[in-house]
């Protein structure tokens, strides 16, 4: 059984938010949508949103980072917002491990948001059921897109391709293949939920030069002085 | 968390049913032990049930606000092998029509015994059905509570003491609105039920009180570190991602300061508790059906605290990830 998900670099997001409004942008028309907001330029706006980034700091001024931090659903493979579901509206698909909801099965107990620890889910008030992301179901599972675009939109619209995609049960995929070399983690992994979507941590990449490396004994461009003493003969002044 | 008062409603309105119907079976139970007077079937038990009923109507009521498709509500009955939220909606309307079919036996009188058990124990429907609807009523409890006590991320609830905290407290309630009842239908028994009630009040403080001892010394036992992953002492949230509020921002916050989570703590320790055992206290000393009401009355206006104070006092993890509005 394969299981698809997101492994976002956190050491290339720019915290851009271009798979905020890319993702906003595809499923508000389509499948999972609408994603209705609420007052969108009035004083205190709100709506529907799958994938949020956020920023943190991380260290005290002078010494900081700071980390932009793209969040949406993790598709956990323990999901802990399925089984709580009183109607069955939240499943776990079988074939390819996205966590879904049915909205016409969905009465808008919230039930599932108070059992996922991320914060991921996001009530929709306007059709009054729960909402979240999809992986873009739709696109993934379109045959007739060509294969390159059977992706979800936010992979597609990062500009730093922070974002990858694939199947973390094939060890070949690419997303395998990063997290097992650049350290790929999961998030609150206390609870056991076991969070398809990975991230790959800020690495920093630090040359380490030393002295000798600088100054090279037989460095050509050396300028030419007297030897500060008698070497005597040495091999170069033998003529051959 | 925010505190629904969809949510407040039903559950201390169905635990004042719950516990009423329970006190009115357990005078049934006391009266064929020949421990309490028969009482007349029609007026007391008949009556007593459709105030029970009554509570678990409103509490229902009060529980559809909290839907956002109350009309689908029905299909809420299909995960029972995996939701305590599937199983409360289940045994809610069984307990419902087994306290209705309780009060309409009696009502209507049917209590010629069945049958004699060891030719000392005449048992009659009520005695059955009755039966049913207690095992019903515990059932009850025990899904409205686990509702709560099975999340494991909310570690201020996931704990027996939620479940102890409910079954105390709506029986207490539900025995204090017996005695006002049994006082004001001319039977006698405010001394009894009034007993029972401070006894359960009583149990529920302890439990109650351990509960919020134990929320008092829980440790968080996830930090901003395990939630975004990095390893530093000192992080901190500059933006969640959006200027104005959102579901993650209203549902998981109850926006009050810490006096007013305070002071509903002492409201509640004081109207729940000790408050109405002095009055229906008071009341069976001066024989007054008025302050047994009362104290009911004050009793459930603390349980309502009480509700409150337990969704506010709940911590979520994902709060974590909203601590910044910028
Ligand atoms: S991240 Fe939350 S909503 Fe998504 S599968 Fe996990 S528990 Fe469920
Ligand atoms: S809000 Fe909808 S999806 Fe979530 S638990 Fe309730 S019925 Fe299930």
């Amino acid at each position: 059984m394969s299981q698809l998900a997101l492994v976002i670099d956190l050491n290339v997001c720019v915290g851009c938010h271009a798979c905020v409004t890319s993702c906003k942008e595809w499923n508000t028309s389509g499948w999972a949508g609408p994603m209705p907001d609420q007052r969108p330029y009035g004083e205190d706006p709100t709506g529907t949103f799958f994938n949020r980034v956020q920023t943190y700091e991380i260290g005290t001024f002078p010494n900081t980072e700071t980390l932009h931090f793209p969040k949406s659903c993790l598709h956990c493979e323990e999901p802990p917002c399925v089984p709580v579901c009183p109607t069955g509206a939240s499943y776990k698909r079988e074939d390819n491990g996205v966590v879904l909801v049915d909205y016409d099965k969905c009465i808008g107990c919230k039930y599932c948001s108070w059992a996922c620890p991320y914060g991921v889910r996001e009530f929709d008030d306007k059709n009054r059921v729960m909402k979240k992301c999809t992986l873009c179901i739709d696109r993934i599972t379109d045959l007739s897109l060509p294969e390159s675009e059977r992706k979800p939109a936010c992979v597609l619209a990062c500009p730093a391709s922070a974002r990858l995609f694939g199947d973390v049960h094939d060890p070949g995929s690419e997303v395998s293949i990063a997290i097992r070399e650049q350290g790929g983690y999961q998030l609150q992994p206390e609870w056991g939920t076991q969070p398809s979507n990975h991230y790959l941590p800020r690495r920093k990449t630090r040359m380490h030069i030393h002295e000798d490396e600088l100054v090279r004994a037989d460095n050509p461009l050396r300028e030419e002085l007297e030897l500060p003493f008698d070497q005597g003969e040495t091999l170069d002044d033998v003529a051959w | 968390m925010h505190p629904a008062f969809s949510v407040i409603f039903l559950t201390t309105l169905i635990g004042v049913g719950q516990g009423l119907f329970l006190a009115l079976y357990t005078g049934q139970v006391y009266s064929l032990a020949n421990l309490l007077p028969v009482q007349d079937s029609t007026s007391f038990y008949g009556i007593g049930s459709a105030l029970a009923l009554l509570f678990l109507v409103l509490g229902l009521f009060a529980s559809f606000f909290h839907l956002g498709h109350p009309e689908r509500a029905w299909r809420a009955a299909t995960r029972w092998r995996s939701s305590w939220l599937s199983r409360e909606v289940i045994v809610l309307p069984v307990f419902m029509g087994l306290v209705f079919l309780y009060g309409v036996i009696h009502y209507l009188g049917w209590t010629a015994p069945l049958f004699v058990v060891q030719q000392t124990l005449p048992v009659d429907a009520t005695l059955i059905v009755g039966f049913l609807a207690s095992v019903a009523a515990f059932a009850l409890f025990l899904c409205t509570a686990m509702i709560y006590a099975s999340l494991k991320f909310l570690q201020q609830w996931h704990s027996p003491l939620t479940v102890l905290n409910y079954m105390l407290l709506g029986t207490a309630s539900g025995f204090m609105l017996a005695a006002a009842f049994s006082a004001y239908t001319g039977v006698d028994l405010l001394a009894f039920f009034g007993t029972w009630a401070v006894i359960f009040t009583l149990a529920g403080f302890l439990t109650r009180g351990a509960s919020l001892l134990r929320n008092r010394g829980l440790r968080p036992k996830i930090t901003l570190r395990s939630a975004i992953g990095v390893r530093h002492q000192h992080l901190g949230q500059k933006a969640q991602g959006f200027m104005g509020g959102s579901f993650n921002t209203r549902e998981f916050f109850h926006g009050k300061g810490p006096g007013l989570v305070r002071g509903m703590q002492y409201a509640f320790l004081l109207l729940a508790f000790p408050l109405p055992v002095a009055l229906i206290w008071a009341g069976h000393l001066a024989n007054s059906p008025e302050l047994a009401l009362v104290a009911f009355a004050v009793q459930y206006l603390g349980l309502v605290a009480e509700r409150w104070h337990f969704f506010a006092e709940a911590r979520h993890p994902q709060n974590l990830y909203y601590q910044s509005m910028a």
